[in-house]
Formats: structure tokens, C-alpha cells, sequence
């Protein structure tokens, strides 16, 4: 585990040596009168998992949803393989807490729905997605509508459908939170295997500290509105070992206690 | 319903109903309502007559005209006031105004507005239908989840595909509610519209009948309508269900 404390955090954020995919340069993001980001300055080393940590209410959603050109910041700037974002693009797909799977279209539709947008014909936008759905396990499931799945299933939708536009950086907004604790587990496994196998670079929000070591990189903590960098945490956890026995690890669980102690006078 | 430990059937009461009807009917305690039987041979007498079949298609053609321009002024309305506040507020009161108001006491000032005739007739099914769509279709519209939106323009939907592919397509179920009731609304529209205006269609041969105290035939032409309106109402309702399965999980 490498701890970055927040006074190094601006030299340390650009990691020596690593391409950088998303670069933030001091974001600040009000709602009104209410100060939701202030000063962020980020780099998000490409071909690895950041997470974004922090208490309910910090921003991290909101960070998340200005990389993606889907909230406009109030002052700063965003780069994304050196351009500089100004709203949604092909270079960035979002993976939804919700889902946001259209009700009324089966699997195979909603995964081919970003190249369809693109305006990819039929026949090969359903080759691209039915080998994406096969990748996060839903063979079988593709004329299925998402009533029809459970809520594991659901999200392996939407992450399917993020893989299937070939963006470099997939950003997903605490993904597993509406997933049942097994399925999760499971789900954060596979995920990992993904990650090494489609070498992008993935923005990952939860509030789960468990996830977030387990899972990441690097985690970037952010404080309690306004949200800034309060710490950010490079796990170094050998991952070739079984998930039982990572789970288990002493690094792995020293880290959580760590990062549970930094946030723990956040809670009321 | 259950009786005596017996599943009945919903349409049972319907029965009953009839041959309430019927004995009271054979029983001339009341002239104003002649029995059923007789009633139900006037259906099918009626429905064979000229002028039965020229006031339906007056009737139907009005009904038509009138209900197209409220389902498409009505979604049209409805999207807006949904999508924008401002369009909210500014329209928001005079719906709400018109959705409850008698609007029946508006037909003769139509007819001074538009004659006589026919516009005056679809104006007012118009007029009855329109309010309550642009109210269910706002209401859908509003309804559509954020994150839906979102994904839409994360994944690079023009504003004229988000609404097309997205907005439109989630807020069908409520749309299809409301053309539903404005149906059901624009029936009575056309049956008052007429028969204010008096010299047309249904509402012509209304008249006719009881005026001359003929209740057979005036029955027979009010079962027909009722029976029009109701079917017209369970197949908006039947697309309605099958919409409502796909959008399950909203």
C-alpha cells in the first residue's frame, strides 16, 4: 500500500512514467449557493482502475458525471487523451447506478444501443454485441427483456453495452450498488477479469471501502462537501492470488482499516 | 365476485341488470322505459336504416377528425410542458382550468364562433379529449428516469433520437392512458356537440326520438353508443397492457 497524502497529492497525482487517459485541472462545480467540488486537480493513469471514494454527498458522482460531458463544471477543465471535453463523447461510455436499460428493447438491443446511435447497420452491431454479452456471461440471454433479469444480470447488461462502443474510458457510477451482496462479489471478480482482458481505463464511484481496495488501482478519497482530494491510496495488492485469498490478505485488510479511519469522522 | 361459495363472473351483474330491465319493462309501471327485448330488436332494426348508417358516418367522421387533432395537439403540448418549466408554467393553469371545467356550457359559444355545422362538433370532441391528454402525457414525460436521459446522450443521441428512441418510447404507457380517457371524453364531446347544435348525426336522431317519446328506438341508439364507447375503450386499453408489460420494470 502507498499512501499520497493530500499536500503531495498535486505532485503525485501524475504518475511517473504512465500514460494519463483523463486529466482534471481544477474543477470546481456549484449548484446554486451549495459548493458541491472545489479545486479538484486529478490524473487518471490510463489502462487502470481509479476509484473514487468518499462519504454520501461529496461529489464523487458528480466528479464522475463531469468526465462524462453530462454536467457542465462551473470552473476547470477536463481533458481526455489531451482534448478537452465540452460534452459527451465516443471516448467515454457511462455505466449507470440504475442501470438505464430501456425497458422495452431486449439484451441484444440495449448492448448494440451505442452503435446503433453511431449508426452501425444491424447485422454488425449485433455480432459486436453478442460477443460482449458473452463476455460478462449473459449467452442465452440476448432476445430476453431486462424485467426478465435480475439485477446482477441488469448491470452485466449495462456494462456490456459501455464495452460494446470500444470506448478507452469507461466510467461507472457505483455500479454494484443495486446488486445483492453475492451477486456483487461475483460481479466485482468478474469485473477485474475484464479489466485486465480490455486494457481500458475505468473511473469506478462507490461508498464501499471493500470494493474500492479490492477492486482499484489507485483510490482518490475525496472529503465532505465541498468535495476535495483528501487522500489518495495506492493498494498494491498482488491480484494474481485467488479473490478468497485477497479478501483474506493482511494488505488488503489493513488498507480498509486504513482508509476506514480517515473517514470514519465523516459519519455523524 | 363470489356468491354462495361461486366464482361470477364480472359480466353476471350485467345480467341481472337486464332482466331487471325487462320485468319493469313488460310491467308498464313506466312508459319512459319500454323492455329490453324490444329494445335490443330496435338495435338491430336501426342499424339497418339509412339514416341510422348517415349519422354514424357524420357522427364517426366528426369523432375522428376531433380526436386526431386532440391526440396530436395533446402529445405535442403534453412533451413540452413535460421537457421545459417554462412551457410548465405558463400553459400548467389553463389546463388545469379546462381539464375540470364544464365544457359543455362552451359548445354555444362555439357554435356562434364556427356555425352551425360540423366544425362546431369537432371542435368540441376536441375540446373535451384534449386536456386530459396533454395532462397524462406531461405527467409520462416527467416520469421518463433521469438516468435514461443520460444514457441516451452519453451514448451520442441527437436531441431528435433521444425523443424518438428515448423520451417518446418511456412515456408511452402514460400517453396511451390518456388517449384512453380522452376517447372516453371525446364520445360525450361528440353526443352533447351534436345535440346542441341539434340538426346533425347522432345527436339529430336523439333528438328526433324523444321527442316523439319513442324510447325504443331512443334506447336502442343509446346502447349502440355505449357499446361503441366501451369497445373503443378496452382495445386502447388492451395496447395499453401490452406496453405496460415491456416497460415492467420501471
Amino acid at each position: 500500500m502507498r499512501n499520497i497524502t493530500a499536500q503531495a497529492a498535486t505532485a503525485a497525482a501524475r504518475p511517473a512514467g504512465a500514460d494519463v487517459a483523463v486529466e482534471v485541472r481544477g474543477i470546481c462545480k456549484m449548484y446554486n449557493e451549495i459548493e458541491a467540488l472545489r479545486g479538484i486537480d486529478l490524473d487518471f493513469p490510463a489502462g487502470k482502475l481509479t476509484t473514487l471514494l468518499g462519504p454520501s454527498g461529496c461529489g464523487k458522482t458528480t466528479l464522475l458525471k463531469i468526465v462524462a460531458g453530462l454536467i457542465p463544471a462551473t470552473s476547470g477543465e477536463v481533458r481526455v487523451n489531451g482534448n478537452t471535453v465540452t460534452g459527451p463523447g465516443p471516448e467515454r461510455a457511462f455505466v449507470f447506478q440504475d442501470f438505464a436499460l430501456m425497458p422495452w428493447a431486449t439484451v441484444m438491443r440495449n448492448v448494440g444501443f451505442g452503435l446503433e446511435l453511431k449508426g452501425m447497420g444491424k447485422n454488425e452491431r449485433q455480432a459486436i454485441a453478442q460477443k460482449y454479452i458473452a463476455e460478462v456471461g449473459l449467452s442465452g440471454f440476448e432476445n430476453k427483456y431486462p424485467h426478465e433479469l435480475s439485477g446482477g444480470m441488469r448491470q452485466r447488461v449495462g456494462l456490456a453495452r459501455a464495452f460494446a462502443v470500444n470506448a478507452d474510458v469507461l466510467l461507472l457510477d457505483e455500479p454494484f450498488s443495486a446488486v445483492d451482496e453475492q451477486n456483487r462479489r461475483k460481479f466485482q471478480e468478474d469485473l477485474l477479469e475484464l479489466v485486465e482482458k480490455e486494457k481500458k481505463t475505468f473511473i469506478f464511484v462507490t461508498h464501499s471501502i471493500e470494493e474500492a481496495v479490492y477492486c482499484s488501482d489507485r483510490i482518490v478519497i475525496l472529503s465532505r462537501r465541498p468535495g476535495r482530494i483528501a487522500q489518495i491510496i495506492e493498494p498494491e495488492i498482488d491480484r494474481s492470488a485467488s479473490p478468497d485469498a485477497i479478501r483474506r490478505d493482511q494488505g488488503y485488510l489493513d488498507t480498509v482499516e486504513e482508509i476506514w479511519q480517515g473517514l470514519k469522522h465523516y459519519v455523524d | 365476485m363470489t356468491m354462495f361459495g361461486y366464482r361470477v363472473p364480472m359480466m353476471a351483474s350485467l345480467l341481472v341488470w337486464c332482466v331487471i330491465w325487462e320485468i319493469v319493462g313488460r310491467s308498464g309501471a313506466m312508459f319512459l322505459i319500454p323492455p329490453l327485448s324490444d329494445v335490443l330488436v330496435a338495435v338491430v332494426a336501426l342499424v339497418q336504416t339509412g339514416t341510422w348508417q348517415a349519422a354514424a358516418i357524420t357522427t364517426l367522421n366528426s369523432f375522428l377528425l376531433g380526436m386526431f387533432f386532440a391526440i396530436v395537439v395533446g402529445v405535442i403540448l403534453g412533451v413540452l410542458m413535460g421537457r421545459s418549466t417554462t412551457a410548465d408554467s405558463l400553459l400548467g393553469i389553463w389546463v388545469n382550468i379546462f381539464v375540470s371545467a364544464p365544457l359543455s356550457a362552451l359548445v354555444p359559444v362555439l357554435m356562434i364562433l364556427f356555425g352551425m355545422g360540423e366544425t362546431t362538433v369537432v371542435v368540441t370532441v376536441f375540446l373535451f379529449a384534449v386536456w386530459i391528454i396533454v395532462l397524462d402525457t406531461r405527467a409520462g414525460i416527467q416520469g421518463v428516469p433521469k438516468s435514461l436521459v443520460e444514457m441516451g446522450r452519453s451514448y451520442g443521441a441527437s436531441r431528435f433520437t433521444l425523443y424518438g428512441k428515448i423520451i417518446f418510447l418511456a412515456a408511452l404507457p402514460e400517453i396511451l392512458a390518456g388517449i384512453r380517457l380522452g376517447v372516453v371524453r371525446g364520445v360525450k364531446g361528440v353526443v352533447i356537440g351534436q345535440l346542441l347544435v341539434a340538426i346533425i348525426g347522432y345527436g339529430e336522431l336523439f333528438e328526433l326520438y324523444s321527442r316523439n317519446f319513442d324510447m325504443v328506438n331512443f334506447w336502442a341508439l343509446t346502447i349502440i353508443l355505449f357499446a361503441a364507447a366501451m369497445g373503443l375503450s378496452a382495445l386502447i386499453e388492451n395496447i395499453e397492457k401490452r406496453v405496460d408489460y415491456y416497460a415492467g420494470v420501471r
